[in-house]
């Protein structure tokens, strides 16, 4: 073998090789590198039984969010469509805290399977338009328009 | 025109005499072009209201950060194989504008986080690679300066390069392979934007200025590092101070 093809084969076996040792150190540490999990993730975890924070993600279910007059004390219901938790938060919401919109909370179970968040994090889509054209995407479509 | 003919520091370095000027100056009109659709073309986000508008810095400096890392390894790996001394040259000089865009991207995105998200900084999977690709130009850049012997300093720090270049496709995909607080890509090559056309072309525009900078300022910093390191051939005392 000439010299340069000798490098290229070098080259080529250990990017295969580096590759491959990344590729399996992310799927073991797989568990580390997700930021939240959802209702369902946790409800099958029983993360409840350790008192260890946890951040669950999901979205705040519409019409759940119940604000306590005395205070700043929220709570609402976080779901993936499959599993919902309720969660109770004192403090102050993020600006993009929307009803029906994604959410991370971080925090432990308290009893009676109620979430108990110390930071509410508001996690937005990756859409962006006029308020115009998303009035038009979000009104209920009434009968046939066209 | 063959291929090789700017391969070699000698042939390169006239054109990289008079070429950073014009480049420059098609940054900067992209840029103010950029910043007017930007701030006065592009409509209001439905979600986020104005905030959103530092998407326009954003977005361009993250793409030019993963970008430039992989211009790099590029030339590393071209240098590697056709022990070439430009291309080690040209991938150091593209390293401080890289470890620049990574800064620009995460300093704009930390800005954008508070109001949105509601933090500055979390260690999910997106920010937390994009932070490790910050480490990585350094690491790069300072390995570079730390090794005294040139030949020995372009072959160490490609090798270094190339391992860190599996962290690219990590913070591209990072949003789709774990859960993470940033959200998805807006713009890809596979699926229609989800983004209004005006934002659009202000995040275009202003992606072709951060190009259009980088080459200017890497080819600046080459035009220095070729001045440096071929001092004592031939062909540039021959110059004589013609360049």
């Amino acid at each position: 073998m000439k010299p340069r093809q000798k490098r290229v084969t070098l080259i080529a076996i250990a990017s295969v090789l580096i590759t491959s040792a990344i590729v399996i150190v992310l799927n073991v540490f797989n568990d580390n590198l997700v930021f939240f999990y959802s209702p369902s993730e946790i409800l099958e975890r029983n993360f409840d039984e350790e008192s260890r924070q946890i951040r669950l993600g999901g979205m705040v279910v519409p019409d759940s969010v119940q604000r306590r007059s005395t205070d700043t004390t929220v709570s609402f219901q976080v779901t993936d469509n499959r599993n919902t938790i309720k969660v109770t938060y004192t403090g102050i919401l993020p600006d993009l805290f929307r009803e029906g919109k994604g959410v991370v909370v971080q925090g432990r179970f308290a009893e009676n399977q109620m979430f108990v968040a110390n930071q509410v994090l508001a996690k937005h889509d990756e859409n962006y338009m006029p308020p115009e054209v998303a009035e038009i995407l979000m009104e209920p479509k009434k009968g046939n328009t066209r | 025109m063959n291929l090789w003919t700017y391969s070699t520091p000698k042939s390169f370095f006239p054109l990289l005499t008079w070429v950073v000027p014009p480049i420059m100056l098609i940054s900067s009109l992209f840029c103010i072009a950029g910043i007017y659709v930007g701030f006065f073309v592009a409509p209001t986000d439905f979600q986020q209201g104005e905030v959103y508008r530092i998407i326009f810095i954003h977005v361009p400096s993250a793409w030019m950060s993963m970008f430039l890392y992989l211009v790099i390894v590029f030339w590393c790996l071209i240098g590697l194989i056709f022990n070439t001394r430009l291309s080690f040259m040209m991938a150091k000089s593209l390293a401080p504008t890289g470890a620049i865009m990574t800064i620009i991207a995460l300093w704009t995105g930390a800005l954008w986080g508070k109001p949105t998200w509601g933090t500055w900084w979390v260690w999910d999977a997106r920010l937390t690679s994009e932070l490790l690709l910050f480490f990585l130009y350094l690491g790069y850049i300072l390995l570079g300066i730390a090794i005294d012997d040139q030949k020995k300093s372009d072959r160490i720090t490609a090798i270094l390069a190339m391992i860190g270049g599996v962290n690219i496709p990590v913070i591209y995909f990072s949003v789709e392979w774990w859960n993470t607080l940033h959200q998805g890509a807006s713009i890809s090559l596979t699926a229609a934007p989800k983004m209004a056309n005006s934002m659009l072309l202000g995040i275009g525009l202003m992606s072709i200025s951060f190009w259009m900078y980088a080459v200017g300022a890497s080819f600046c910093r080459l035009r220095t590092s070729i001045l440096l390191r071929e001092k004592d051939a031939g062909w540039l005392r021959d110059a004589d101070g013609s360049y």
